[in-house]
């Protein structure tokens, strides 16, 4: 698992000739003081909304590159799941939305004292995104600003 | 798509400052991408901490992506591989 033989044709032939973007110069922040004294905060690309929040749009061209804020109190069995892509089983996040959105283990790991604490608030975002500009330019930017303004130490990124 | 957009949320994070660690389900993408620190899962798409409604090997990829946060001898771009999977006996809890 875990390659492009787990997608159709048509999308293993799309995901072949796709244009990968490449980090260039490959930015650097270690951690600058022990995990245990941290604060974490969540970036999911699963698509997932709390009730009252848009739910990602799913006709724009290119991916919508928005994202929502999750409190971290956030029970997550009210998570709504509105990622766009049927390229991948969706079961697994809709029966436990921990798996790509691990709020209740990063409580825990929180709790238990692995990490600092846990920030007040996770940003979710839909991760297919085949024309990233904006994302690049505006809504990446934008969400790094909140989490330096939470000041937050470490972040967790979960694709789908 | 969604292994590129976290390695470029992830590289606008760590040029902000913030210490990132992404997930990745495809090594070939996490290759050509360059995530500042990414931890390669071999899980399919849609399970990216391995099963639903199992604490314990959800917070064994957690664990290792701490890991790799931690670790003050990597520089980047670094791409680890995630353990092979523990057998569940040997498991603890959450």
């Amino acid at each position: 698992m875990g390659d492009l033989n787990e997608f159709s044709l048509p999308v293993k032939l799309f995901l072949k000739t796709y244009r990968w973007r490449k980090i260039d110069p490959v930015p650097w922040a270690p951690l600058k003081k022990p995990l245990n004294q941290c604060r974490l905060a969540l970036v999911s690309t699963a698509g997932f909304v709390l009730p009252g929040q848009m739910p990602f749009d799913k006709s724009i061209r290119g991916g919508d590159h928005s994202f929502r804020e999750i409190p971290d109190a956030t029970d997550v069995s009210k998570l709504i799941e509105s990622h766009r892509s049927e390229s991948f089983d969706h079961a697994g996040i809709n029966a436990d939305p921990n798996l790509g959105f691990p709020i209740d283990r990063a409580r825990e790991l929180a709790k238990r004292g692995r990490i600092g604490s846990l920030n007040r608030r996770q940003l979710s975002f839909m991760g297919s995104i085949t024309a990233p500009g904006r994302l690049i330019q505006e809504t990446a930017p934008a969400a790094a600003r909140l989490l330096v303004e939470d000041a937050v130490d470490l972040a967790l990124l979960v694709p789908v | 798509m969604c292994n590129q957009t976290v390695g470029l949320i992830a590289a606008e994070l760590e040029r902000q400052g913030i210490s990132t660690v992404a997930l990745q389900l495809l090594r070939d993408v996490a290759q050509r991408l360059r995530p500042p620190r990414a931890l390669f899962v071999p899980f399919r798409h849609g399970y990216p901490l391995d099963t639903a409604n199992d604490p314990a090997s959800q917070h064994a990829v957690l664990e290792a992506a701490l890991s790799l946060a931690e670790d003050p001898t990597l520089a980047p771009p670094v791409l680890a591989d995630f353990p092979a999977p523990v057998p569940r006996a040997s498991r603890g809890s959450a």
